[in-house]
């Protein structure tokens, strides 16, 4: 070792090193995890994914030929890693230990494995050979990722009992080398996974229960959206509300230089919390990566490469894989630092000149493939961005922009009046509601006239926001009663599909259905012709209308307090009704 | 710190800036504290032979022949009970006259708490103060910092809520505070009997700035000794941490590393999250919650100290002055605690979170209805209501001087919502309007 500056270490090499490789530096007597970043005549520059506190000029530090990788397995579930996948149950007492470098998974216990493939059947990286499994759910025991080229099953084990550490299969290739399989593989994050046929543009819509998403801006199955918005507008709230309701069958979860107590409100809830497709608890389909902010820093970056090949490894399996990282801001920072310590000439706010490409290559990872054997995974991939200040010109947002396809941009001002989620309904797009093929799917399956009506109530959203910016301008009388009505008929639409309460155990989830049903109220209230009187009746009645919508929205579907809100509601309508 | 016998003596500098110096030496570890002709400094960067030492004091003064000493650690402090009751600075020596610290000796500035063994933090810190209690509800584990403006009264409120609050034992890391403030805080636990609860790192505006960035290492080492071993629930209070952050620019600059926002150095989040996220909850019962200052320029939290701060933060308490009723309240708007969930409506009555939400809406009307009145519109009546309301709202719960639980807050909301609304213009569930709309008499 021939320098340090915090968490950036130079080693004088004796031998070949190779950009990424893994390496471990001793001290006293624990070996502290680093990648290589830079390499300049015999000095490779590693960073250390740990406190570099007490270490000395001329500590010995041994290479291990790999780039970090992850162990790919039956196991991964429920589990709770830091950055670099250890598992932090496994680790003892209170304190993170430096250099305590836990197993991913159980090398005792035994997986209950079901043939897939048969001898003789030719098959390729990634095909299913078996599956066993994991939290009820069917988990692929593939051929693994590293084999290239063709190979023949020349054994499998029968249906039994096995570890990871068993061999289930021995493959032969082409020359006729034989290779051992195992449950268990290893794979390079930094590297996408890409056994799978074709990754054709996504069309399925993805669930999330959130009105104002689901309504207005949908995801799609393997699509890729950002949150950006300033502290405090609710980005974590939104993503642990979609991390709980969205019609995933894994969450791999991110906790990217965020705060420790969000990720341990995760760890206290989603063992109780049942997933409310499946009826199970959401944990068993969740596994948590977290790196929290005060974790070391050089691991953040890994952590959202360690996130993402796991969900590619759960999308190989034929599995709807929500990957949700929060936040990619940090990540940047991360970047930031280091570039910094290498004395890299600088970009925009001292980023990395790179960072868009990084950043657009990270989102490209995510999307819906068609497997080898014609079925289907995906990976819907959404993450935060905390841009500084508040400041949407930042690079992080800016990059982002250009990766992602969805856009929920939160605004501090309906933060500030509570109007949760903040999502602005106005400046926030998603792209894919403008493909064809989503179009068509949601006429088959939500209704035939569904996307023509989003189209209209967006539109009523920038007429109430025309109106109102008249009104505060030329005075309540200076303008005419309809523009009241035109401000309150957006405001109907904002208070009832928009705003939903995250907390309340009714609100919080919306079933499409019911939201198809309740955008259908709300656009009848807008074709009704009221009459007024003046413009001073126009407030207090709509806030009557909004009043009973909100009953009905904090009533069980159909039930039949929400029958009575409904009922009520007709008559204030009718109150008003132009004959 | 005494010198130890044998120890190598350096006597050749090779380059002095501001805040650095640096010299070629041997067998030194990273972040190793070192005395520089009898100034305390420590290693920040190692090249080859070459070593260069921060040196908190500043480097005025220093020849390049000083004599340099390596103390083979990093900054540590001696833990114990006799910390109760005593003032410290930045290095921990005593400044209130009595003997040194005795105790168990710790490095500062430890590992982080493995996320898996944290408890979720449920147990409410009572203040009495309805601006927070009511709308921005503290729980023990939490960490949460006062934004305000350098004119107002941030470190009286902050002794306020310390005093309050129960807890085992207060912590306070002063950072650049003035000699005023500093016997401000004194005579104040002194006046309320609770000095034996109390231990104090203090840097003031009369020592070197740089010193500043060992104190919430030193106050936070402190409290883990106090929640950990003790298993006691501990306050950290934290004053000012811009200064905090001022110095790390300082420092920043001198080893020409490349600014980022604000010219503050591009580490700014990590290094305040390694101080905030200190705060936590431990499974055995102990907790050390951070309550700190983070002075404005002019109300802008857009610059990158209150930024980073409110990304770090479970929430941010705003204090601003109201000019309808000429106090300072806690604005409802800006602030915020994010923990609150956790407790309102389940340790609290359980109308707690919607007469809050309603109640900050409300305010949100009158503050419209103000910008209209402003600008020379008439006013509807329930602007006016809107604006009376606000007034009262003001005046008995957002200012900072009411001092009444949280049961009284929520029945005083409640009074406010029946005296000038009707219950369809508050949209308040419609099971807690009849069980707690007031009713006429």
């Amino acid at each position: 070792m021939a320098g340090v500056i915090a968490n950036l270490v130079m080693v004088d090499v004796d031998g070949p090193v190779s950009q990424n490789e893994i390496c471990y530096i001793r001290l006293e007597k624990v070996k502290l995890m680093a990648e290589v970043i830079k390499f300049i005549g015999k000095r490779a520059y590693v960073q250390v994914f740990e406190s570099t506190r007490g270490l000395r000029i001329g500590t010995p530090v041994e290479f291990t030929r790999g780039m970090l990788e992850v162990t790919l397995g039956p196991g991964i579930l429920s589990k709770n890693y830091d950055g670099l996948q250890h598992d932090l149950n496994k680790m003892d007492g209170v304190f993170l230990k430096r250099g305590d470098y836990t197993f991913a998974l159980d090398n005792e216990k035994n997986w209950s494995f079901k043939p897939l493939a048969s001898e003789g059947d030719m098959v390729a990286a990634g095909d299913w050979l078996g599956e066993v499994d994991e939290n009820f759910q069917p988990h692929k025991i593939m051929v693994p990722f590293k084999l290239e080229g063709r190979y023949k099953v020349k054994s499998l084990v029968a249906q039994g009992e096995y570890t990871i550490n068993d061999t289930i299969a021995v493959l032969t290739d082409e020359k006729g080398n034989d290779t051992n399989v195992k449950m268990m593989q290893k794979w390079p994050v930094k590297i996408p996974i890409k056994t799978y046929k074709n990754k054709p543009r996504p069309f399925k819509l993805l669930e999330t229960g959130v009105r104002t998403i689901d309504t207005l801006n949908p995801i799609v199955e393997g699509g890729t959206g950002f949150i950006p918005g300033p502290f405090g507008s609710g980005k974590t709230v939104l993503q642990h509300a979609i991390s709980k309701q969205a019609e995933a069958d894994i969450v791999v979860v991110a906790a990217c230089g965020e705060r420790a107590n969000e990720v341990v409100e995760i760890f206290a809830e989603f063992p109780e919390i049942e997933d409310p497709h499946t009826g199970r608890k959401l944990m068993e389909r969740t596994t948590i990566i977290a790196n929290t902010s005060n974790m070391p820093v050089a691991a953040r970056e890994a952590s959202v490469y360690t996130a993402m090949t796991i969900s590619e490894y759960y999308r190989s399996m034929g599995l709807r894989v929500l990957l949700l990282a929060d936040s990619t801001s940090r990540w940047a920072q991360a970047l930031r630092e280091m570039s910094n310590r290498m004395e890299e000439l600088p970009g925009p706010d001292a980023f990395p000149m790179d960072l868009p490409a990084i950043i657009s290559n990270f989102y490209s990872r995510a999307g819906f493939v068609y497997l080898n054997n014609g079925k289907t995974g995906s990976i819907t991939f959404i993450g935060t961005v905390s841009p500084a200040g508040g400041n949407l010109k930042e690079p992080v947002t800016e990059s982002t922009k250009k990766a992602a396809r969805c856009f929920y941009a939160l605004s501090q001002q309906r933060a500030d009046s509570k109007r949760y989620p903040a999502i602005d309904p106005i400046d926030s797009y998603s792209k894919y509601i403008e493909y064809p093929e989503l179009q068509e799917y949601l006429k088959e399956n939500v209704g035939e006239e569904w996307v023509n009506d989003v189209m209209i109530i967006k539109n009523i959203l920038i007429r109430g926001k025309e109106a109102s910016e008249q009104i505060n301008i030329l005075g309540d009388d200076g303008v005419p009663i309809g523009y009241h009505v035109d401000f309150w008929k957006a405001e109907v639409i904002d208070f009832v599909i928009l705003q939903q309460d995250a907390f309340d155990k009714t609100d919080r989830l919306t079933p499409m259905k019911r939201q198809k049903s309740m955008l259908g109220k709300v656009l009848e209230v807008y074709r009704t012709e009221f009459e007024f009187g003046s413009f001073e009746e126009v407030n207090p009645y709509f806030k009557r209308i909004i009043n009973e919508f909100k009953q009905m929205n904090y009533s069980e579907f159909e039930s039949d307090t929400f029958g009575k809100h409904e009922n009520e509601l007709k008559k204030i309508i009718d109150e008003k009704k132009t004959a | 710190m005494e010198t130890k016998a044998f120890q190598k003596i350096y006597t050749k500098i090779t380059q002095i800036t501001k805040a650095t110096c640096s010299l070629n030496a041997e067998g030194v570890g990273y972040e190793e504290l070192a005395s520089v002709n009898g100034r305390l400094a420590q290693v920040v960067k190692i090249q080859g032979e070459s070593v260069t030492l921060q040196v908190f004091g500043g480097t005025e003064g220093i020849p390049s022949n000083a004599e340099v000493t390596f103390y083979g650690k990093p900054p540590t402090l001696k833990v114990g009970d006799d910390l109760r009751g005593r003032f410290f600075n930045s290095f921990g020596m005593p400044i209130d006259g009595g003997p040194e610290a005795e105790g168990e000796e710790r490095e500062i500035g430890g590992p982080s708490v493995n996320p898996v063994r944290r408890k979720q933090p449920s147990e409410l810190i009572a203040t009495g103060i309805a601006g927070i209690d009511l709308n921005n509800t503290l729980v023990s584990g939490q960490k949460i910092p006062f934004f305000a403006d350098p004119d107002q009264p941030f470190n009286q409120v902050m002794a306020m809520v310390a005093l309050r609050a129960k807890c085992n034992t207060i912590i306070l890391g002063g950072m650049g505070l003035t000699n005023d403030d500093y016997l401000y805080f004194k005579n104040v636990f002194d006046n309320a009997g609770v000095l034996d609860r109390i231990v104090s790192f203090v840097n003031t505006t009369e020592d070197p700035p740089v010193e500043r960035l060992l104190v919430p290492d030193m106050a936070l080492t402190a409290a883990e000794y106090f929640a950990v071993d003790k298993n006691e629930d501990v306050l950290v209070l934290l004053t000012d941490m811009t200064l905090y952050a001022d110095a790390l620019s300082i420092v920043s600059n001198r080893m020409d590393q490349i600014p980022s926002k604000d010219s503050m150095p591009g580490s700014l989040y990590s290094d305040l999250a390694k101080i905030y996220e200190k705060a936590v909850q431990f499974p055995e019962g102990g907790s050390i919650t951070i309550i700190a200052v983070t002075t404005l320029s002019g109300g802008d939290i857009t610059h990158a100290i209150p930024d980073n701060t409110g990304y770090i933060t479970e929430g941010q308490l705003f204090l601003r002055r109201d000019t309808d009723i000429g106090k300072v309240i806690i604005d409802p708007f800006r602030s915020l605690s994010r923990l609150k969930q956790l407790v309102i409506g389940k340790k609290t009555r359980e109308d707690h979170p919607q007469v809050m939400n309603t109640a900050v809406r409300l305010y949100a009307d009158a503050a419209n209805a103000r910008t209209k009145l402003e600008n020379g519109f008439d006013l509807t009546d329930y602007d006016e209501r809107t604006l009376r309301f606000a007034r009262e709202y003001s005046e008995r719960l957002l200012a900072i001087d009411v001092n009444i639980n949280t049961e009284t807050m929520i029945k005083t909301g409640w009074e406010l919502f029946g005296k000038h609304f009707r219950a369809e213009e508050v949209g308040i569930r419609a099971e807690f309007v009849e069980k707690y709309w007031p009713k006429d008499e």
